[in-house]
């Protein structure tokens, strides 16, 4: 499922506008601790995460994943947003805790898979 | 780039430099992505750099990142003037860290620094002295 469509039904708010949405998500992992995410999220997923600081970019250039969601209203500091440009991360922000967040990705994608 | 014969190359990290954090292994990664090696590889090399990275940038003064890149396998060799390792047996299992609460804080210091080292590489050694430093020698095969 393309990102926009993702950002669109779960009301996401892209932080970065420069950064375009039209990629694909291959699913998403969940995750605080940089090095469980660097070692078990997959390419092309959606990061949902509440760490905020400028090294969360770093990890999704790393892992190729399509986007990062920010979750609980929290918002990233200016050298994050900086970074996630230069490095064509999308940063998308949910005052939605974590859990909401991947329950309602977690069907959106389900369903989809089961249309096939 | 083609690799057909052997590449040497280094960086230095600052420690507590996290607004630099994992530029070392970026950098190598495009050097290696340009030389056309499987996806799989980069993927190792690069896991396995940024926590070497991370771990000097955590705990170390500083430290230096030397890799040398041949056509069957990349050598990379991190070493730091730093605190140095008193338990390294204790170090190398998962979840255990002595990381400050602030670095905690960020997401790091997790205790998985040196278990995702030892996982992606083929092989792994690292020697500390307390009080002088650490040297983490990793190889990594195609």
């Amino acid at each position: 499922m393309k990102l926009k469509e993702i950002t669109e039904i779960l009301s996401l708010r892209p932080l970065t506008p420069a950064v375009g949405l039209e990629r694909e998500v291959s699913g998403a992992y969940v995750g605080d601790l940089l090095s469980d995410v660097m070692a078990n999220a997959g390419e092309g997923n959606l990061w949902i995460t509440l760490q905020t600081h400028v090294n969360i970019v770093a990890v999704a250039v790393f892992k190729n994943l399509s986007a990062i969601v920010i979750v609980n209203g929290r918002m990233p500091d200016s050298d994050t947003m900086d970074k996630a440009v230069s490095e064509d991360i999308p940063i998308l922000l949910t005052g939605k805790s974590a859990f909401e967040t991947a329950g309602k990705l977690y069907q959106i994608l389900n369903a989809q898979n089961l249309q096939g | 780039m083609k690799i057909d014969k052997t590449y040497e190359g280094s960086f230095h990290i600052v420690g507590g430099d996290f607004s630099h954090a994992g530029e070392a292994s970026t950098e190598l990664k495009t050097i290696l992505l340009s030389a056309g090696v499987e996806d799989e590889f980069v993927r190792r090399v690069a896991i396995a750099t940024f926590e070497a990275e991370m771990n000097i940038m955590i705990y170390a003064t500083a430290g230096i990142l030397r890799y040398t890149i041949s056509p069957e396998e990349i050598r990379i060799i991190a070493e730091d003037m730093g605190p140095g390792i008193e338990n390294i047996e204790l170090a190398m299992q998962e979840g255990y860290s002595t990381a400050p609460d602030w670095v905690r804080e960020m997401g790091w210091g997790a205790g998985m620094g040196l278990p995702n080292m030892k996982k992606n590489a083929d092989t792994f050694r690292i020697d500390s002295v307390v009080g002088e430093g650490t040297k983490v020698e990793m190889i990594i095969r195609r």
